[in-house]
């Protein structure tokens, strides 16, 4: 009988879904149980901080960190779980590429800031009060707030990780995987993948969609369609259809459970380890089948351009969950001449 | 000298928040904040998405409770594009929202609040307080009923949603996709399963609550755990609570009616107050105006959720949830109900109505249609939609603006537990000043304090099957030079 | 790409049947053209990946050309047909990111075009030197990642 592992749940600039994803495990939950004490988890105990801060460090065999890293403590707590554990899991698309959180970086602290604290429709605040690192109230008491960052980072841009979990969240069929995964280790039978590796196939998502229309068909877009103006087959590829979906820039091994609900996917399980940019490879292949005609040398250069202007919002759709993980990373300002 | 105490973070409640409780020279609560650490942004980062796409975005500002925001977005949605669905998209956007309620307020009430801390003990071992504990006192087949009844919330969810964390099911004008026949049964079914074991944890909360005479106590004493504040619900045209739709219906503490409003109207009447150390801003009654973390018919301070609507409401309209509601109203000696522990009860009575409504609708001739949607037009579109709805921990609003490009040019989200938080603020202050005399701190007491916020189940609490946990926190109690005094853990 | 005071770092691609040629025939023919950018061939315009672009600018470009044969022309078919395509829609997508559209600029020269070359390839070092350095070169990732590498091919 392999010895119990440890196993410590953090959460970063999460909206906790990732934790859920772990208790949706549901009756597997005990089979967890069995190989593994979870020791640390905010979320789901009651241990505290200076509990995890105490542990020796690399005393708990395996940690996930759920979440972007968005302000201070979640960066403090990177470190330190990344102290404390010997195995660092980047659990869930917030910390393996900024996820939804990450979309912040189109903007930066100080207008942040003004638009939640000032600006909202509701809010009233005539005294221009926004939330303080440090505060002290008019009796002395001291009070403090972890540092608003500048920007979103991902968990390996502030810690060293060993391996990574996409999807928002991990789906139950992927928990599965990786919990026999981690069942074999302790068990001895299967040793760990090689540092650095995404859980996840290689193949994208159309290799498992179940609307591929198969090899050999060649499919150009004559006119994008959003959903807000038609009603999507539910039979039919969606690019297809002309509407937006990032299945041929995005990793399979979800199910495709966007698809099944006649939706498209949004890209959440990032994109394969054989592209440097999501968003890059998207839109060059987006690009690539948008309205090719007959009368190609016809087209003026306006033509295209209006052609490719059919998309609307082309940053917040094909970085939807990875912008702090993209190429350029975050917005910027430039001189207009 | 004084000393403060801090809980950092809160657990079993999400590790996002931490409480600061400042003693004065007698060792006396001087006062107490109850910070929210975290921010995001998605009312600036949100500029510029396209309208369609917010369904699917603002569902990552709560795993917890993503179909709330899914299908207060869907409604501020149709509104921008001017469309409403069709009557079995919208009865199908209800079945998927109430099967989230159920599976939302099960898990609170099993493994988060107060099976454990009622049914094991507020003061009891800690390391027994929790699932396990509860399923000690009560029996293995409660535990297996529970995580089988929760199973069936999110079978409903994944059905319909595609993915019960984040779903994918409302869209401008309807739903993603219909359910045929053989659906429908299945969700009948599980439904009315659901409503045997809602009537089975009512039970649960009269007899290890409600009859035990030390909890009806602490219930019942308007020292600790008692606000008198108002309370607003959404409501239907007689005044009977609906999650979906409906107006804004405001009771002052002594239960009158003060103001009814449609969502559209909110911003005359609701508005938010920012304090410098936390992150989380307060929703007030502009009508009142903000006059501070207090009491009373002068205070902007609302309470909303479970209690919040049984007040700020006529009743159900599913039978047996109005008939447990009479009950309430009955055992507390009237309305409006200013005990904040039966926030616990009043949350059983919302999974009845749940149980019961999805059954309903599941029997409606039109549930299996084929038309879930009705597509927008650029004729159609009208630039602005406001959303309001009640989610699992309170009232939510979403507010959209967009161009002419249908992308987002402003909106505005006040988030359901954001309308409990200065209630929450006042409840700890309230049990840890009534709690905390002479300096003397121990785990009962602290997990006591503890308390008066799980009523509220914050919209950052995470459910727990199992995991034999200890319960322990650990109070560092500093002197005024930073110096440790005393270190008080449990578990 | 080098960060030396005052010097622009400018990339112009240029495929192999047309553009280089046109490129080569400049040079061949003595044209006075600045000197101040580096030249990468591909063996059609299509082959320029928009992740090298978007890699170019994270890494210090002030300014990308990419200069392929003129529609109808390409050795390929259609290859500049893609080529355009995703040269609009990046620029759409730079300026979301808050770059200047006109740091990213195509071009069709002919091989035959010597003179095309010399002109554009000076009008735009000179456009680039108006707008003046990326905004892009000062960020670097937290922690000291100041370039990033493409990932290994994982097995």
């Amino acid at each position: 009988m392999a010895r119990k592992i440890s196993l410590a749940l953090k959460r970063g600039a999460s909206c906790v879904g990732c934790d859920i994803a772990v208790v949706n495990l549901s009756q597997k939950l005990f089979d967890l149980l069995e190989i593994a004490d979870i020791v640390f988890s905010p979320t789901l105990l009651d241990v505290k901080y200076d509990d995890l801060r105490k542990m020796p460090d690399k005393s708990i065999t395996i940690g996930l960190y759920h979440g972007a890293v968005r302000n201070s403590d979640n960066e403090e707590f990177a470190k330190i779980m990344r102290d404390k554990c010997q195995v660092l899991i980047a659990y869930g698309a917030c910390a393996h590429m900024g996820g939804i959180p990450g979309l912040a970086n189109v903007s930066n602290r100080e207008k942040i800031f003004q638009t939640v604290y000032k600006e909202t429709f509701s809010t009233d605040n005539p005294k221009c009060v926004f939330p303080q690192t440090e505060w002290v109230d008019d009796r002395g008491h001291k009070l403090t707030l972890p540092e608003f960052y500048d920007e979103v980072y991902t968990l390996d841009d502030v810690v060293d990780v060993d391996y990574y979990v996409p999807a928002c969240p991990p789906t139950h069929e992927m928990n599965m995987e990786i919990l026999n995964l981690i069942k074999d280790w302790v068990e001895g039978k299967r040793d760990l993948p090689p540092k650095g590796t995404v859980i996840a196939r290689e193949k994208t998502l159309c290799d498992e969609c179940p609307r591929n229309p198969g090899k050999g068909k060649k499919i150009t877009v004559e006119k994008l369609k959003y959903i807000s103006e038609v009603e999507p087959d539910p039979e039919k590829c969606f690019l297809e259809q002309g509407i937006l979906c990032l299945g041929p820039a995005t990793r399979a091994g979800c199910g495709a459970p966007c698809i099944e609900a006649n939706m498209p996917c949004r890209g959440c399980m990032g994109p394969t380890s054989f592209v440097m940019d999501q968003g890059g490879s998207m839109l060059s292949a987006i690009a690539s089948i948008l309205g090719i005609s007959e009368d190609e040398i016809e087209l003026s250069e306006e033509d295209i351009e209006k052609l490719v202007s059919q998309l609307k919002d082309p940053l917040g759709c094909f970085y939807r969950f990875s912008l702090p993980k993209s190429l350029l990373r975050k917005v910027v300002q430039d001189r207009e001449v | 000298m004084g000393r403060e105490i801090k809980i950092d973070p809160v657990t079993r409640l999400e590790g996002h928040a931490k409480i600061a409780i400042f003693l004065d020279d007698k060792g006396n609560v001087e006062d107490s904040y109850f910070q929210i650490v975290e921010l995001r942004g998605f009312e600036e980062f949100c500029k510029g998405r396209p309208v369609e796409e917010m369904p699917r975005l603002v569902t990552r500002l709560c795993g917890v409770c993503p179909w709330a925001h899914h299908i207060a977005s869907a409604k501020a949605a149709d509104g921008v594009f001017g469309v409403e669905p069709p009557p079995t998209g919208k009865k199908l956007r209800e079945i998927g929202y109430l099967a989230h309620f159920l599976e939302s307020h099960l898990e609170h009430i099993y493994a988060l609040g107060p099976a454990p801390d009622f049914i094991v003990g507020p003061d009891a071992d800690p390391a027994k307080r929790n699932l396990f504990g509860v399923i000690e006192k009560v029996g293995l087949e409660v535990g297996k009923k529970v995580i089988e009844h929760r199973a069936y919330a999110v079978r409903i969810e994944d059905m319909l949603g595609g993915k019960s964390t984040h779903p994918v099911y409302a869209i401008p004008g309807g739903v993603s996709h219909p359910i045929t026949e053989e659906e429908r049964d299945e969700i009948r079914k599980m439904g009315q399963s659901l409503v045997d074991f809602c009537l089975f944890t009512l039970d649960v909360v009269d007899k290890y609550i409600l009859k035990n005479d030390r909890f009806l106590e602490l219930i019942m004493s308007p020292d600790v755990y008692y606000h008198e504040t108002h309370y607003i619900s959404l409501v239907d045209d007689k005044n009977k609570v609906n999650f979906y739709e409906g107006d804004f219906r405001v009771v002052d503490p002594k239960g009158r009616e003060i103001l009814k409003f449609a969502p559209e109207e909110y911003l005359d009447h609701i508005a938010e107050h920012v304090e410098p150390w936390t992150y989380l801003k307060f929703p007030y009654l502009k009508d009142k105006g903000w006059h501070g973390f207090v009491d009373g018919p002068e205070s902007g301070v609302m309470r909303s959720a479970p209690l919040g609507r049984l007040n700020a409401s006529e009743g159900f309209t599913t039978p047996k949830a109005q008939a447990e509601y009479e009950k309430f109203f009955e055992f507390m000696g009237g309305k409006p109900v200013h005990n904040t522990l039966t926030y616990h009860w009043a949350r059983a009575i919302e999974c009845l109505y749940s149980a019961e409504r999805i059954v309903e609708l599941c029997d409606e001739p039109d549930i299996t249609d084929r038309h879930v949607r009705n597509v927008p037009t650029p004729e159609t579109y009208k630039g602005e939609g406001i959303a309001g709805i009640e989610a699992p921990r309170g009232s939510l609003i979403h507010h959209y603006r967009g161009d002419e490009n249908g992308l987002i040019t402003e909106l505005n989200l006040i988030v359901a537990t954001a309308f409990n938080y200065a209630g929450m603020n006042m409840s700890i202050k309230k049990a840890a000043k009534a709690l905390i005399k002479n300096g003397k701190v121990d785990q009962g007491i602290l997990n006591m304090v503890e308390m008066a916020f799980r009523c509220y189940d914050p919209c950052f609490s995470c459910a727990t099957h199992s995991l034999p946990g200890t319960m322990p926190i650990k109070i560092d109690i500093f002197d005024k030079d930073g110096n440790l005094v005393d270190t008080i853990q449990r578990g | 790409m080098s960060e030396e005071n005052g010097k622009l770092n400018i990339l112009v691609f240029t495929c192999n049947w047309c553009a280089y040629a046109g490129a080569d025939l400049a040079g061949v023919s003595r044209l006075q053209m600045p000197t101040e950018f580096r030249q990468i061939r591909t063996m059609c315009s299509a082959r320029v990946d928009p992740e090298f672009i978007l890699y170019a600018f994270r890494n210090g470009a002030d300014g990308v050309m990419v200069a392929g044969c003129h529609p109808g022309d390409c050795h390929y078919i259609g290859g500049n047909y893609r080529t355009r395509r995703r040269m609009a829609l990046l620029k759409m997508l730079l300026q979301q990111f808050g770059l200047n559209p006109r740091r990213l600029r195509l071009e069709w020269v002919s091989a035959g075009e010597g003179q095309k070359f010399a002109r554009v390839v000076s009008e735009f070092i000179e456009e680039i030197r108006k707008l003046g350095p990326s905004p892009y070169r000062k960020q670097g990732a937290k922690h000291g990642q100041e370039n990033i590498t493409c990932p290994e091919k994982r097995g």
